[in-house]
């Protein structure tokens, strides 16, 4: 039921782990199913430079999770925030319906911590 | 890859003493049993020794057994069949834990205008008696409570419900898909007036079950048509499948006690060794009154469907009770019944075994399955601190 994509990040998740003293940490959980993702952000003069994550959820959250943090590595926050779960889920050569939810998880938790990012530096720059 | 299949409990392979009996009524003996022709008088006898290999297997008369398609018509039937031909009343007694097929009848009768009682169970699963008899009224038609879980493996106390319906004057059906041909089952000295089985959970062919009836009890027809199954149960006889389903009953209910023993053993083996292997891990349903081939666990703080794909990655076949694998977002109704939190519900996994588990193939799981539930945990971020 998965593409090949989703079972490779599965299997080989990309950034898991934590950041020690990051620069914003989100988390949050997903209002359908009750997972939780955790990401920590590494932020340097507003381009992400690292970026770690950590998930209790199904295979789908797993994957989404792993190509949401390449996804914005090496990126400005401003593009950062940008990021969709529809962009995840496609880089992902799509997930099946039911799984879409999951990929909120994905987008959420990137938001969530660039915004506790901004929250403690109100005047850093975007990008 | 190496393959493993631990999910006797959602379907099993058809035995090829069973495929081979089925066989010539694919072929050379396609005759239909309502036929007065010798073709159809040979389809007849097929027909009328499968009723007989499944009524022997319950205690029942060869009259009582109907064939269906499965355990799900069955349930359906059962239910809604009894309550709409009953003169006593619109209430029905069932427990939290019943299969989709049971809850989801009893849903909808709630919405045509009956009332029913879902009577919870304690930690293990088990139905409590007190509870039972508390929900009885003058208006109860129907008490259906299941003989064994799916998920968690548990046996209710089947012939005492049986005894406090009979007593109750109130019909008792039980959905007993999973206990068939792993407990000895007997419709009269446990007082069942329904019962539900299936036949390729245990080694027959899928697309059939049976429907016990007690002589008797008054139900009505789901589906109208010809006089097949005594004008009960309409449609061509599904000679075929019903020949494969008396073979398969007749093997699973031969040398019973023998080799539940055996499956209990392999069934301590794989607890023993997860519980020595794995910590923050729990054993859902009942420690010893349960099916012989049943485990399920809560791993902590992992989540089911991850855990399933790591397993098949490794070809081992499990299941889980988790939302996630289910498309409905909630944890098994099973596992939140017997009191787990979401998410310890939610990294639930269900192994079932059967009598062709291997030793190699139990040590396979138990070396594959630790490393599994490492790796997840260190992806998550729930600890034992939270
Ligand atoms: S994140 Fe919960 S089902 Fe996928």
């Amino acid at each position: 039921m998965y593409s090949e994509k989703v079972m490779d990040h599965f299997s080989n998740p990309r950034n898991v782990g934590e950041i020690e003293n990051p620069s914003g940490v989100g988390t949050v959980g997903n209002a359908k199913c009750g997972d939780i993702m955790k990401i920590f952000l590494d932020i340097d003069n507003g381009v992400i430079r690292d970026v770690k994550f950590k998930t209790f959820g199904c295979g789908a959250a797993i994957a989404t999770s792993s190509m949401a943090t390449e996804m914005i590595k090496g990126k400005t926050l401003k593009e950062a925030l940008k990021l969709t779960n529809k962009a995840v889920a496609e880089a992902l050569d799509g997930l099946p319906e039911v799984k879409m939810h999951c990929s909120l998880l994905a987008e959420e938790a990137v938001k969530a911590a660039i915004e506790d990012y901004i929250a403690k530096n109100p005047d850093a720059p975007m990008e | 890859m190496r393959k493993v299949y631990m999910d006797y409990a959602a379907t099993t392979y058809v035995k090829p003493e069973v495929l081979s009996e089925m066989l010539p009524y694919y072929g050379s003996i396609y005759g239909n049993a309502h036929s007065v022709h010798s073709y159809g008088r040979e389809a007849a006898k097929a027909m009328e020794l499968a009723r007989s290999r499944v009524a022997n297997a319950i205690g029942a008369l060869d009259r009582e057994i109907f064939f269906t398609s499965g355990g799900t018509e069955s349930d359906n039937w059962a239910i809604r069949g009894v309550v709409s031909a009953s003169k006593k009343g619109k209430h029905i007694i069932t427990s939290q834990i019943e299969h989709h097929a049971v809850l989801h009848t009893c849903e909808q009768l709630q919405k045509e205008g009956y009332e029913v009682t879902y009577l919870p169970v304690d930690e293990y699963g088990t139905v409590s008696l007190d509870a039972l008899k508390a929900a009885i009224r003058p208006d109860t038609a129907l008490i259906s409570i299941m003989f064994a879980n799916n998920e968690i493996g548990t046996i209710q106390p089947i012939a005492q419900i049986g005894k406090i319906a009979k007593e109750n004057n109130i019909v008792f059906h039980t959905d007993a898909v999973q206990a068939i041909g792993h407990e000895p089952i007997d419709v009269n000295e446990m007082n069942i007036d329904l019962l539900s089985i299936s036949a390729h959970k245990i080694h027959g062919p899928k697309g059939i079950g049976a429907l016990y009836v007690r002589k008797g009890v008054r139900i009505n027809n789901l589906m109208y048509g010809g006089a097949q199954e005594r004008g009960k149960r309409p449609g061509t006889d599904n000679t075929p499948l019903a020949v494969g389903f008396g073979k398969a009953i007749e093997l699973a209910c031969t040398d019973l006690e023998a080799r539940n023993m055996a499956l209990t053993e392999k069934r301590y083996q794989i607890l023993n060794g997860v519980m020595s292997r794995i910590s923050n891990v729990r054993l859902n349903g009942h420690p010893i009154n349960r099916l012989p081939g049943n485990l399920n666990f809560s791993f902590s703080f992992i989540e089911g469907e991850a855990l399933l794909l790591s397993l098949d990655l490794k070809g081992i076949a499990a299941s889980s009770g988790s939302a996630c694998t289910s498309g409905s977002l909630d944890p098994s109704h099973v596992l939140l019944a017997i009191g787990l939190p979401h998410e310890v519900a939610h990294g639930s996994l269900r192994v079932t075994i059967g009598d062709d588990t291997t030793q190699e193939e139990i040590d396979y799981f138990l070396r594959e399955l630790p490393p599994i539930i490492e790796r997840l945990r260190a992806m998550s971020p729930l600890t034992v601190e939270d």
